[in-house]
């Protein structure tokens, strides 16, 4: 049997995060009541003209500078022609033959650890379609034009991902690129970040590319796998049933886990592009390039490296800390606050992730926020309580049993035995009834140590501190 | 250029403009026409002319990014010829 190679390329459909529309004043707040946020330039009315946001084009930029693409200081806006009533004009304004970014790629970690350079195609900017409803309304559609006009970022790969591994791979690095650099708000559930993905297959080691068919509008990961992964056995089993494959546009379902083949409208692809004569060339000046550039964030990858040198993170951490927004912040704000820098590390990936993921909250919603997460461990490192404590004030600062660490220590009387005298007490009253373990112990067991510690801790309720409990034991056994 | 009968009714079909049968060979003759025009455009020796995407050597105008629009759906829709449930009404699009 032939072996087969898979070859994937990706559009996404970024929504941006300005507060009006590409080329209207419109809110573009996501759930408001039908068409409340459609006005004359949305609607088409006759003599209304699009006038471009600025701040669609600025986020339109800083992705290109972000991903190392070349900028179109002068691009052209389009227009795509079609009649559906989702766009009233009977276009949809995008770019066609000069998008504003050009190139650029970002690489991508997959499970393995391997890395892989993604180039990108082009990204350009384009007004959003509104939304049809088909069951509301006897014989008819009902239209809610909202969403018309809401600026989109497509992204556009060139057909290099070898695996849905990959595509996916890909899909979560762009997903935290738009949401670092504050472009995208990345709410798959709401459509802000929608993939297209393209498949086709070829006996390994030809050349040229199989005819490749095109899942529409995947909004999630896991949607995304399945789909590819279905689309793939379909073509190969077509492939060796020797069927051919006819390009298509294909709808994933997400209840039978199939792709099925949109009805094909020979038309389809004629959209009959020309230059929009309502809209002039679109001219980013070279002061308005460096501006942009400058006030670029720390990027995932130059974060990645500055928390392993800064912080002297290992790697691993390094890479998990660093892969959003959100939980870089907070971890920069909890060493800031005075926690250890590994020992933050540790909390965040360890505590701190359980616990969100046990309540399925993201960073932001953290009931402990990072100065309070820095309150517990630099009283862990200080010696104020065993990292045991620790724990258990982490909780009770999850319940909201407490303003912060200090608060909770001292109400709950937490604080570690550091008055030795008292320590020997609690320690020569274990030893008194441990005769056995301690027999053990002289005979070479230092297991039986250990016990004697566990017995002191317990008797302590946990406020002894093991490391001078253990001097003590020793002390008086030696 | 030559266009067939065929290319006249895709073109006035992708447009959505009805042409007649009676009607083709008239726009045939007008489309024709036209890209004789083009024809004779094309022969221009344009080396080393920036092509223009705009009738006007202008550039784009932005806004800034605000929202500036209030809610006037009531007043669209008695323009339209069919709403209901702050949705406005077309014949079913799809099966």
């Amino acid at each position: 049997m032939a072996q087969w190679e898979i070859v994937i390329g990706l559009e996404t459909h970024v929504q941006l995060t300005t507060q009006s529309k590409i080329f209207s004043g419109s809110s573009t707040a996501f759930g408001a009541a039908p068409n409340t946020q459609a006005a004359i330039v949305d609607l088409a009315l006759p003599g209304a003209l699009p006038v471009m946001n600025r701040g669609a084009v600025e986020r339109a930029v800083r992705f290109g500078l972000a991903i190392g693409a070349t900028i179109n200081q002068r691009s052209i806006m389009a227009r795509k022609n079609y009649f559906y009533p989702d766009l009233p004009k009977g276009y949809q304004i995008s770019q066609f033959e000069t998008p504003i970014v050009q190139g650029g790629g970002l690489t991508i970690t997959l499970d393995d650890g391997a890395t892989k350079f993604i180039e990108l195609t082009r990204a350009h900017l384009e007004e959003d379609a509104g939304k049809l409803v088909h069951d509301l309304f006897e014989g008819q559609s009902g239209v809610d034009l909202n969403r018309a006009g809401t600026p989109l970022l497509e992204i556009v790969t060139e057909p290099v991902m070898r695996s849905a591994h990959e595509a996916i791979a890909y899909a979560r690095a762009l997903h935290n690129l738009v949401r670092y650099l504050d472009i995208c708000d990345g709410n798959m559930q709401e459509g802000s970040f929608r993939c297209d993905v393209n498949v086709s297959v070829r006996p390994l080691g030809q050349t040229e590319f199989g005819t490749r068919r095109e899942i529409k509008n995947l909004n999630s990961f896991k949607f995304m796998q399945q789909a590819i992964d279905y689309e793939v056995r379909w073509q190969i089993e077509q492939i060796e049933d020797g069927k051919k494959i006819v390009q298509a546009t294909v709808l994933f379902n997400p209840d039978t886990g199939e792709t099925r083949a949109m009805r094909t409208k020979e038309d389809a692809m004629d959209y009959r592009y020309f230059p929009d004569p309502d809209l002039p060339p679109l001219v980013i000046t070279d002061a308005e390039l460096e501006r942009i550039r400058a006030a670029l964030p720390e990027l995932p990858a130059a974060k990645c490296a500055r928390f392993a040198s800064q912080y002297g993170l290992p790697a691993y951490d390094a890479t998990l800390l660093s892969q959003d927004g959100a939980t870089a912040a907070f971890y920069e704000a909890t060493v800031g606050g005075g926690a250890d820098a590994k020992l933050a590390a540790n909390w965040m990936l360890g505590d701190l992730a359980a616990a969100l993921n046990r309540e399925e909250l993201s960073i932001e919603q953290s009931p402990v926020g990072a100065a309070q997460l820095a309150g517990v461990i630099q009283r862990i490192s200080d010696g104020t309580i065993s990292h045991k404590i620790g724990k258990s004030v982490f909780e009770a600062l999850w319940n909201g049993e407490g303003e912060n660490a200090d608060a909770i220590i001292d109400t709950r009387g937490l604080r570690q035995i550091s008055d030795v005298g008292a320590l020997e007490r609690i320690v020569d009253e274990v030893l008194a009834r441990s005769a056995a373990q301690i027999a053990d112990y002289k005979a070479g067991k230092e297991k039986a140590l250990m016990s004697i510690v566990g017995q002191v801790m317990k008797a302590s309720q946990g406020k002894a501190n093991p490391a001078q409990v253990n001097e003590i034991i020793r002390r008086r056994l030696g | 250029m030559s266009l067939t009968t065929q290319d006249i009714e895709r073109i006035a079909h992708l447009a959505r403009i009805a042409v007649t049968p009676s009607d083709v060979t008239d726009v045939q003759a007008k489309l024709a026409g036209i890209f004789q025009l083009i024809d004779e455009m094309q022969a221009v020796d344009t080396r080393g002319v920036e092509p223009m995407s705009h009738g006007l050597d202008m550039v784009l105008r932005l806004r800034e990014d605000a929202v500036t629009e209030t809610n006037q759906r009531d007043k669209f829709q008695r323009n339209a010829p069919a709403a209901a449930d702050g949705y406005y009404l077309v014949p079913k699009v799809i099966e």
